[in-house]
């Protein structure tokens, strides 16, 4: 009776947690076949090539794609070297129980669960009206240029979101480097930052490189940071100063889907964005996987 | 006993609270082997260590006494742990070579201390493989990776990685005790041939090989040293009883 009792208890537990996948993938799959179904059509050499017409009605999304590669850009040049100090600081020379350790490892990972709207009324209030204001006082005299909204304020305020990626997966790739080589390094008397260039460093390749397109996916589809710090609702020329604003993808899909005119004329190419984000996002991440997966295989 | 290179005077080492080496005083003299032996955990490794400072580098050592090399105790204040580790090389129990290619391995510690003209850096790499008895096998190989070599020749890499520095000590922890008998030998012979221009310290857990390789051979136990000698007479005829019973294997 009592083994009974195990088995249908058991079999529920199956089901409960089989229909739980199931539901999950039906979702997903849901999810991209109606975006790959409706955007599919307009997802051509020209929609990806050409500006958008007719209050975004007609044409394609090339100033968005642009946009969000220079906006990442800028991200990663800012982002990944400061993560990758911090990351080799907080293993290579704050010793584990430190305080700063400890208080840098917290802050770290607060900044992970940090709504990602903070960072952008953040970056409104510091990088806009605090340095951008204080830049155009003390360079231009008062002038206005840099405080508002451009592409190096959102790119940095994005930066400051994708950090904690970019800390956590540097610092992991740094583990993983033996002891035993650090020490061969400084047994032949090199110094510690030697050993950090010549063998750490090397030896956390894959990871910096992981850290870094893991940032960059969630950086390319990330709205609400740049909503304030720089990302432009229609621009007629790319932008070619850090001072610009730009279009991004992500702001594209949010604008046509909520302030567009003829909402059924721009459904089409809405799918198509979405898409093309989509496909962005899940090839960037299939990257990071491989290498991943290559660099733990070669470990071993 | 012949010059005197290495001195220590009363050492002792504490790993936050847990003593490790209590007031050890030892003498090793230049260009001779001097074996370390005893139980795990009896404090000869951690000696060996102090000798490079590189327990340095773990959090919440705490060192007291001398340790003097050529006359200069290598615990004051202004002693350059760097320029310390060229002197005083270390080859470590598991073979460390880098995921670099032989020839770059052997390069690292002439790199580091400012030597690129390549004519030079290919004069220290053969020379020190040369030393290191392995020029032969890798000879024809220096641009491939040294993680494809064997354990035995990666070790004798990682010799010659030490020697590639110049220094004048070597220390070397336990460095056969990874590999097969073969290239043990290979090792032990290669010892015997370097202590004609270096002093040698190092540590074994093998009693037959401490007899073989060594001039001079020191017991440690529980953190302190407990008789040191020629290798002859503490093989066979040593003062204390507790060295007696370890080398004849009655424990450890």
């Amino acid at each position: 009776m009592k083994r009974m009792n195990h088995k249908i208890k058991g079999g529920i537990l199956i089901s409960l947690t089989a229909g739980s996948v199931i539901l999950i993938i039906a979702i997903i799959v849901l999810i991209l076949t109606v975006i790959v179904i409706q955007g599919k059509d307009r997802l051509t050499w020209e929609f990806l090539t050409s500006f958008p017409e007719n209050g975004m009605t007609e044409g394609g999304i090339f100033p968005a794609i642009y946009g969000t590669a220079l906006m990442v850009l800028i991200m990663t040049i800012a982002a990944v070297p400061f993560g990758t100090l911090t990351a080799i600081y907080m293993s290579e020379y704050a010793s584990e129980s430190s305080v700063i350790s400890k208080s840098i490892r917290f802050a770290v990972r607060t900044l992970a669960t940090v709504p990602s709207i903070i960072f952008g009324l953040f970056g409104l209030g510091f990088f806009i009206k605090f340095v951008g204001t204080g830049m155009d006082n003390f360079f231009l005299g008062g002038e206005l240029k840099w405080a508002q909204p451009n592409i190096l304020w959102a790119s940095l305020t994005m930066a400051l979101l994708t950090l904690p990626v970019v800390i956590v997966s540097v610092e992991e790739a740094i583990h993983t480097v033996p002891r035993e080589l650090r020490e061969a390094s400084l047994a032949l008397g090199a110094t510690r930052w030697q050993t950090i260039l010549k063998v750490v460093l090397p030896g956390s390749k894959s990871g910096i490189l992981t850290g870094t397109i893991l940032a960059i996916s969630r950086g390319a589809g990330e709205v609400a940071p740049i909503l304030f710090t720089g990302a432009a609702y229609y621009l007629a020329t790319l932008p070619t100063s850090l001072s610009d604003q730009f279009m991004s993808l992500g702001y594209h899909v949010y604008i046509m889907a909520t302030q567009s005119a003829n909402v059924d004329e721009t459904m089409p190419i809405q799918y198509a964005t979405t898409l093309v984000l989509l496909l962005l996002t899940f090839a960037l991440n299939l990257v990071a996987v491989v290498i991943r997966y290559r660099f733990r295989k070669n470990k071993k | 006993m012949k010059e005197v290179k290495i001195s220590t005077r009363n050492l002792t080492l504490h790993y936050g609270t847990k003593m490790a080496l209590n007031s050890v005083s030892l003498e090793i003299p230049a260009k001779q082997v001097t074996a370390l032996i005893g139980p795990s955990g009896c404090g000869k490794s951690t000696y060996l260590r102090t000798l490079n400072r590189m327990n340095d580098l773990i959090p919440g050592v705490k060192t007291s006494g001398e340790i003097l090399i050529d006359g200069f105790n290598i615990y004051d204040k202004d002693v350059d742990v760097v320029n310390l580790r060229k002197k005083v090389g270390m080859v470590f129990q598991k073979s460390n070579p880098f995921a670099k290619s032989i020839f770059e391995n052997i390069a690292y510690g002439p790199r580091i201390n400012g030597i690129n003209n390549k004519n030079v850096l290919e004069e220290i790499v053969e020379r020190s493989l040369r030393s290191a008895a392995i020029w032969d096998e890798v000879k024809d190989r220096l641009q491939d990776s040294a993680l494809g070599l064997s354990g035995g020749q990666q070790q004798r890499v990682c010799i010659a990685r030490t020697l590639a520095v110049d220094p004048e000590i070597l220390l070397m922890d336990e460095p056969a005790s990874a590999l097969d008998p073969i290239s043990t030998a290979k090792i032990e012979e290669l010892i015997f041939e370097l202590k004609n221009n270096y002093t040698i310290v190092i540590v074994t857990h093998n009693m037959q090989q401490a007899a073989r390789v060594s001039d001079r051979t020191a017991f440690f136990y529980l953190g302190e040293l407990v008789e040191e000698g020629k290798t002859r007479k503490m093989f066979t005829t040593p003062d204390k009883k507790q060295t007696e019973d370890y080398i004849t294997g009655r424990f450890g």
